[in-house]
């Protein structure tokens, strides 16, 4: 008890002299003046709304971009395709030091790019499409080797050839791989891409196979950065337009743009292994020796706790 | 903890007084679940501190009201999300009306962590964990964590390129500590379920404890001042020594200022 | 009102302005934000609370309230 005296001895607030304080009024006045502020700034600036990319309007706005994409996928070298946990077990994953939490938490939402993403969802389509299906057919009856030759080799072709266009490719030996990225394009086009990646679940609220296929494109971060809003570019706090985005990821965003993060393979792990342990100083502030009494030091307080009059 | 133990008598006494309710003597109601439920809900928060209309005299800067305000801001949040939620998760890109809903929403958010964070920086140059107030600080800061996770959810939800954008790149910071596999950014219909249900709930649960510890502890009392000694002869009346003090010093005076020696604010350091 | 007033855009510009500082990029619309809390915390430690003097000096004056 005198232990516990002696080490904090802040008295109790109830001991001190008190004045009328109505904190009902205060919370009225607080709440009227909110509720007209976020009126009058919500009537001035109105809120962003940029509407979502289709698949359809992928593909319709970069074609070669999807050819590419879905060419990679086939080749397997998208950033899904090479992701690791949770998606598959084609990488290690990022390391928090000895901790390897991506890699010990499992692949508990399997995708397999080639096939999720490109194969499957042509199949969905082949029926009444003979060309579309021998292509299929081929496919799957090569070795896998044979398929990431073909893949690999059409989408070098495909990043030679002016403006990524499939029309102006030299000429080589790809395989089915043409036919499909050009079934696959014609699938995007339609929109009937979207519900076959999907499960073509008549209330899909789970996107993450567009999503990731999106991300695998080029054209999702192109738009991102035109907006200003790349990972480098201190994207996580900027909104599209001129819009206040999230000022209050500063911090977060800040380590993003400095060595060694800056320059890490697992500058994300990084990252969250500083932040959780700032969050956590700044929870446990009232228990850390030194910080604890800065705000002494500051005099900040000397300002709050002047006699006003 | 003088407050908390007045008011534990308080309770009991209240606990006795209506026990005669149920016509259980004095001596039963210790092993009835409802009084002792009802005795730590006084001890909790005794009765008269809840919405108290004296503050210590020391509670007179501008940066006092921006709790209140947070509250206020917090509450427009709720408000503006409980109508944007009645047209559903698509109302707001093809209405007018839903499309002003979401701008009051957003920019509410806007004031609320505006209010918040300084908030958080008046209560950091305070020391206001200082007497056995940690738990009001620790809640404080991890409703905050909370606030910036809900708020993360809700651009998830929106259902449009920023959505599209912010959980592709999301994704990798949250899978990278193995957080993404139960976490799904990518699946919005998870997102908006914590965005609307869990998240709001923890950080309400939050606010409200916040809100108790306060009022249970009192505002923070200036470094190194000390209470003005107790009048002899003077009874502290029933509603605790709040409301004695105020009867005692009628016109409160401006607060008994910090002591500057440096010996006094040595000891204290150590103390701390 | 809500028609004319909540078109997005309508007010706000489309292209973003940004200010560079060294590795700092950061939109001008969150730095106003940013600058905007500092003033405010500033103005609220140095601007005097007003106290309510009618029902203090009722007080001092031994008037019930």
């Amino acid at each position: 008890m005198s232990t516990a005296t002696r080490r904090d001895r802040t008295p109790d607030s109830h001991l001190f002299p008190t004045r009328p304080y109505d904190l009902v009024r205060e919370f009225v006045i607080a709440a009227i003046t909110m509720v007209v502020l976020t009126v009058a700034l919500a009537a001035v600036f109105s809120s962003p709304d940029e509407h979502a990319i289709t698949l359809s309007a992928w593909a319709k706005a970069a074609p070669a971009d999807v050819v590419a994409t879905a060419t990679a996928e086939l080749a397997g070298t998208t950033t899904s395709a090479g992701y690791g946990a949770p998606y598959n077990t084609a990488a290690e994953g990022q390391k928090l030091g000895p901790l390897a939490l991506q890699k010990w938490a499992g692949v508990r939402i399997p995708v397999d790019s080639a096939n999720d993403l490109v194969i499957s969802p042509l199949r969905q389509a082949a029926a009444g499409d003979p060309t579309l299906t021998n292509a299929l057919a081929t496919w799957t009856s090569a070795p896998v080797a044979q398929q990431a030759s073909w893949a690999g080799d059409y989408s070098d072709a495909l990043t030679k050839a002016p403006d990524g266009d499939p029309a102006k490719v030299a000429a080589g030996s790809y395989g089915p791989v043409p036919q499909l990225a050009a079934s696959y394009l014609s699938l995007a086009r339609t929109g009937a891409l979207q519900s076959e990646l999907t499960s073509g679940a008549f209330y899909p609220t789970d996107q993450t196979k567009p999503l990731l296929l999106l991300a695998d494109g080029a054209y999702l971060e192109d738009q991102a950065r035109a907006e200003h809003l790349g990972g480098d570019q201190w994207g996580m706090m900027n909104e599209t337009g001129n819009y206040p985005g999230q000022p209050w990821m500063w911090l977060y965003t800040f380590w993003y743009q400095i060595p060694p993060f800056s320059t890490s393979s697992n500058a994300d792990a990084l990252v969250w292994g500083v932040m959780a342990v700032l969050t956590l100083g700044l929870i446990l502030l009232p228990f850390i020796p030194g910080l604890r009494a800065l705000p002494r030091h500051l005099g900040v307080h000397k300002l709050i706790w002047r006699a006003s009059r | 903890m003088s407050s908390a133990d007045t008011g534990a008598v308080t309770g009991t006494e209240t606990g006795s007084a209506t026990g005669t309710d149920t016509g259980a003597p004095t001596g039963a109601a210790t092993r009835s679940w409802t009084v002792r439920f009802r005795s730590w809900l006084t001890r909790a928060v005794p009765e008269g501190q809840w919405l108290p209309d004296r503050q210590p005299a020391y509670v007179r800067s501008w940066v006092y009201v921006f709790g209140v305000v947070t509250l206020a801001a917090f509450l427009v949040v709720l408000l503006s999300g409980l109508v944007l939620a009645v047209g559903g998760a698509a109302w707001w890109h093809v209405s007018r009306v839903g499309h002003f809903v979401n701008s009051t929403h957003l920019w509410s958010v806007q004031l609320f962590f505006f209010c918040m964070v300084i908030h958080l920086w008046g209560k950091f140059f305070m020391a206001a964990w200082r007497g056995k107030r940690a738990l009001t600080w620790i809640t404080g800061t991890v409703a905050f964590v909370g606030s910036i996770g809900t708020a993360f959810t809700g651009y998830l939800s929106q259902s449009n390129f920023d959505s599209q954008w912010i959980s592709t790149q999301a994704k990798d910071g949250l899978n990278s500590i193995g957080v993404g596999a139960y976490f799904n950014v990518l699946n919005p219909g998870q997102m908006l379920l914590w965005h609307v249900m869990l998240l709001p709930l923890v950080v309400g649960i939050l606010v409200v404890l916040h809100i108790v510890l306060v009022r249970r502890h009192g505002v923070v009392p200036p470094f190194d001042a000390e209470p003005p000694a107790p009048i002899h002869g003077v009874e502290a009346p029933d509603d605790g020594p709040a409301a004695a003090q105020a009867s005692q010093v009628p016109g409160a005076q401006v607060p008994p200022l910090p002591a500057q020696q440096s010996a006094a604010a040595e000891r204290s350091e150590v103390a701390r | 009102m809500w028609v004319l007033l909540s078109s997005p855009g309508a007010v706000l510009p489309r292209a973003a302005r940004y200010v560079h500082w060294g590795v700092v990029q950061i939109s001008l619309t969150n730095l106003l934000i940013i600058a905007a809390m500092l003033a405010v915390f500033v103005l609220a430690l140095l601007l005097p609370f007003p106290a309510d003097r009618k029902s203090e000096r009722r007080e001092r004056s031994g008037v019930q309230r």
